[in-house]
């Protein structure tokens, strides 16, 4: 029984790290393409536009960041794991 | 950080009280901080030294983002948003000092910034408005919308807590594991890499404190 639920757990901690990364690399992708070609207009804005670009990124990065925390909360503090 | 990143073994016991890491690390900064704002304000000159103005420096940034994130005069949230930044951004930081693990790695110190926030917002929000006013503003635009306010009050702040430890941890987790199957010296662009993230991270927080409580206090003359 236990051996199942840590097979399960590893299983889908990495299921979660994996597919909780797609979307918030893709919106990164995103977000740089659109600081680029926004830099590539008006290079006299980059240092505002990158100073936004850096704080989104963080932003975005957050939701895979949460995928990561689920992860490690399945990893190390499962509860049905006794 | 070769343990559970959400446990905090015990280094001594006070008492029945038991001292973690986090703790002492926490301390220590503060004493740092507290000793290095006092050593410079105690001898404050027109003609200012170095140290003074590199405070001055601090405290005119930090005005400057309130006045343009919270659109109001900086004076009463000053002192607040101030400290968190700093000391968030110390605490970050500390980690490349060797053995030093950043308290904001663990979920207790996030979780104990996030309530400050969460009381300040409160306290902030019914200084400005009156305790009827406050919770007046639970209600709009319509009543309908009083338990999704209140459901939001409590998640952004959850989201604050996991936003920052999350960073945080997974950059020292990082390192840790390369320099488990990498090595010496493997790790040090991770580390880089980390000081950026750490500096982003104090600074969202303290943003995020700021529209937070900007948003409690809003149409404040």
């Amino acid at each position: 029984m236990n051996d199942a639920t840590q097979l399960i757990s590893i299983f889908s901690a990495a299921m979660a790290v994996s597919f909780g990364a797609i979307g918030p690399a893709l919106a990164e992708g995103r977000a740089v393409a659109s600081a680029m070609d926004a830099i590539a207009r008006q290079p006299d804005s980059a240092g505002t536009v990158s100073r936004t670009l850096f704080v989104g990124l963080a932003m975005i990065e957050t939701m895979a960041i949460y995928a990561l925390v689920v992860a490690l909360l399945v990893l190390f503090a499962n509860p049905f794991i006794k | 950080m070769t343990h559970s990143p959400l446990q905090t073994p015990a280094l001594l016991n006070v008492g029945p009280v038991a001292i973690t890491e986090p703790v002492i690390v926490t301390w220590i900064i503060m004493a740092l901080l507290v000793a290095f704002a006092a050593a410079v304000t105690l001898r404050l000159d027109p003609v200012p030294s170095k140290a003074q103005t590199f405070l001055e420096v601090i405290v005119s940034t930090v005005d400057d983002q309130i006045r343009s994130t919270m659109l109001v005069e900086p004076g009463p949230y000053r002192a607040f948003i101030g400290t968190i930044f700093i000391f968030i951004l110390v605490a970050n930081w500390s980690s490349l000092i060797p053995g030093v693990e950043p308290p904001t790695a663990h979920l207790e110190t996030d979780t104990a910034f996030a309530a400050l926030v969460f009381c300040a917002t409160i306290f902030y929000g019914i200084r400005s408005r009156g305790l009827f006013g406050y919770l007046a503003t639970f209600a709009e635009p319509t009543w309908i919308m009083i338990p999704l306010n209140i459901v939001e009050q409590i998640t952004r702040i959850f989201s604050l807590i996991v936003r920052l430890f999350g960073n945080i941890m997974s950059g020292v987790f990082i390192g840790a594991i390369v320099l488990s199957l990498a090595g010496l010296l493997v790790p040090i662009p991770f580390m880089a890499l980390d000081v950026l993230t750490g500096a982003i991270q104090a600074y969202i927080f303290s943003v995020l404190a700021m529209v937070f409580i900007g948003a409690a206090v809003a149409g404040e003359k």
